[in-house]
């Protein structure tokens, strides 16, 4: 099993949430966060001073998925929401070491 | 009842229509005949006691705009609030609300107890200012009636609306010290600056002391209410100091306000509530020249405040690229600001670009203050006490009866009287009990370190 977690454009959201459903993704996770990578934000004017917007607002989609899916997984995130234009975002997947689902107390593969 | 007059008598256009042989006798049943039907009229005429009834119907109609003009006018400190909220950072935002709120009641209190009778008590001479406790009573029925037009509104009504004038200079003072200042050193100069500082000059002028005597002219306050408000402000700037990092490095940062919706509201509360503050500064309107007089009153504060809008946002689209709202904001009041000082004389094509120059000298302002390392963080210093200079100048030019000289005069002793004012009592508040925050309450916000609350508590749980 992994976990993969994309860091995507906001407005990307709808349309990677629609992808990989109809790849049979069963849930995910989603967290507002704000970061930035290699351009570093950029500069604006407020009131005749500069300042940096630092960390752009991003969103953070996590899923677990088991591990013969991972590649199709990450191919279907990166088609779904590259622009081709700075800021499109990462992807990291993680190992995970054990999955249990609360309510029935299934584990790992079942439980995803 | 000059008393009650004074404001009226300086820009010499109502006293005009009220001042002569028993003007009103005659005016007042033209304007109430407007207010009945055609057929009615005759009947009424005919009626014993007809005269009484329409000056109780031009009382009651004066006096009920005074009292709307009044209500328009409170509701500005709600503008102010949300402006300032608006253009803090949200840990300062319960602190700035708690200043506003209980800056316009420190202000309804103390011009009650003090400011009011020495605003309009009559003073041994054009300088010195009377003093008095608490409101008289009320006009008499007879009095009224036999006043033969002089009296033509409710004393009481009077003391509304001039209350809520003062509680609009203090509100000025709020924004320009926010995210750093004490709250109880805050309102304790609240307290000396309503029932002192303002009262002494609007004494000089609305009072009928020697400013009035001068020939300066402000309609509704450029100078003794907004240039009055910024100059106490920039006092206490001053001695206030910066907010931590904003001048950090040698280099000016920006500081975002944390809410521009409220910002926008605030202005949009302001721009309303500014109808009644030019508006009902006309002091009348049950006669046909006085209601006209209303609506270009109305037309030009609207149009200035246009003008002063599109002229700031121009100027900040064309000098940092891209349209700063907080700019655009700034622009309306200025507009506002500028036109206070006559929004009678000018017609409204003139008015906008009164208020227009009021927009372009704001943007200016504040970046040349705010480069000054003066920091202002809502522009309170800029479009009130700048605009509110330039306001008063125009009127030399907008108004036929207006005197350079004089405004000028006006300018240097309303500046010179309350920032001077100011400046000792913000040190004496200083010395007392300090009047800024532990760098490490600044750094935490001072909702917390004030008022123990945050505007949007988060994780909290039950002790």
């Amino acid at each position: 099993m992994k976990k993969i977690e994309s860091i995507i454009k906001p407005f990307k959201l709808d349309d990677l949430k629609s992808a990989l459903h109809d790849l049979g993704v069963q849930g995910m996770t989603v967290v507002e966060v704000k970061g930035f990578g290699r351009q570093k934000g950029h500069t604006e004017i407020y009131r005749g001073a500069e300042y940096v917007v630092d960390f752009i607002p991003k969103i953070k989609v996590e899923t677990v998925v088991a591990d013969d899916l991972v590649d199709q997984v990450v191919e279907t995130i990166m088609n779904t929401v590259r622009t081709g234009k700075i800021e499109d975002g990462k992807i990291f997947v993680l190992p995970v070491e054990k999955v249990c689902r609360i309510r029935t107390g299934e584990t790992d593969n079942d439980a995803l | 009842m000059t008393r009650y007059d004074a404001r009226l008598k300086p820009d010499n256009r109502s006293i005009n229509l009220s001042g002569g042989e028993k003007p009103m006798r005659s005016i007042l049943p033209l304007a109430v005949a407007a207010l009945v039907t055609a057929s009615a009229v005759p009947a009424l005429a005919e009626e014993p006691g007809t005269g009484a009834t329409l000056i109780h119907l031009a009382y009651s109609i004066d006096t009920f705009y005074f009292l709307m003009s009044g209500a328009l006018v409170m509701w500005m400190a709600a503008g102010f609030a949300m402006l300032e909220a608006g253009l803090v950072r949200s840990r300062n935002t319960v602190e700035i609300l708690t200043k506003n709120i209980a800056l316009y009641s420190v202000a309804c209190i103390m011009y009650m107890f003090v400011g009011y009778n020495i605003m309009y008590g009559g003073g041994p001479n054009g300088f010195l200012p009377g003093f008095g406790f608490l409101l008289g009573p009320d006009n008499g029925v007879g009095d009224v009636l036999g006043s033969a037009g002089e009296i033509y509104y409710s004393t009481i009504a009077d003391f509304f609306f001039q209350v809520v004038f003062v509680a609009t200079a203090m509100s000025i003072v709020s924004g320009a010290v926010a995210e750093r200042m004490k709250l109880w050193s805050f309102l304790a100069f609240a307290v000396v600056m309503t029932g002192f500082i303002y009262p002494v000059e609007g004494y000089w002028k609305w009072g009928g002391g020697f400013l009035d005597s001068l020939g300066f002219l402000d309609f509704a306050g450029s100078g003794v209410v907004h240039l009055c408000g910024a100059s106490a402000a920039l006092a206490g700037v001053l001695l206030l100091g910066a907010r931590k990092g904003k001048y950090a490095g040698g280099r000016v940062h920006a500081i975002p306000g944390a809410n521009l919706p409220l910002a926008t509201l605030g202005t949009f509360i302001l721009w309303l509530g500014w109808f009644g503050f030019n508006g009902g500064s006309e002091l009348k309107i049950s006669n046909i020249e006085e209601a006209n007089a209303v609506a270009m009153v109305f037309v030009n504060t609207n149009m200035a405040a246009a003008g002063g809008l599109v002229a700031a946002l121009l100027l900040a689209r064309a000098w940092f690229g891209k349209a700063d709202l907080t700019m655009a904001l700034n622009g309306a009041l200025a507009g506002l600001v500028a036109i206070t000082a006559e929004p009678l004389t000018p017609t409204p094509l003139v008015a906008t670009v009164v208020g227009a120059i009021g927009g372009l000298l704001v943007v200016l302002s504040i970046v040349f203050i705010d480069k000054a390392r003066v920091d202002d963080p809502v522009g309170a210093i800029s479009v009130h006490g700048v605009v509110g200079i330039w306001g008063l100048i125009a009127v030399a030019f907008t108004n036929p009866e207006g005197s350079l000289l004089a405004q000028l005069t006006g300018i240097g002793v309303i500046f010179a009287w309350v920032f001077g004012a100011s400046i000792v009592v913000w040190a004496v508040i200083k010395a007392v009990m300090g009047i800024r925050v532990s760098e490490e309450e600044e750094l935490a916000g001072v909702d917390i370190a004030e008022c123990g609350l945050e505007a949007y508590p988060e994780f909290t749980t039950n002790k």
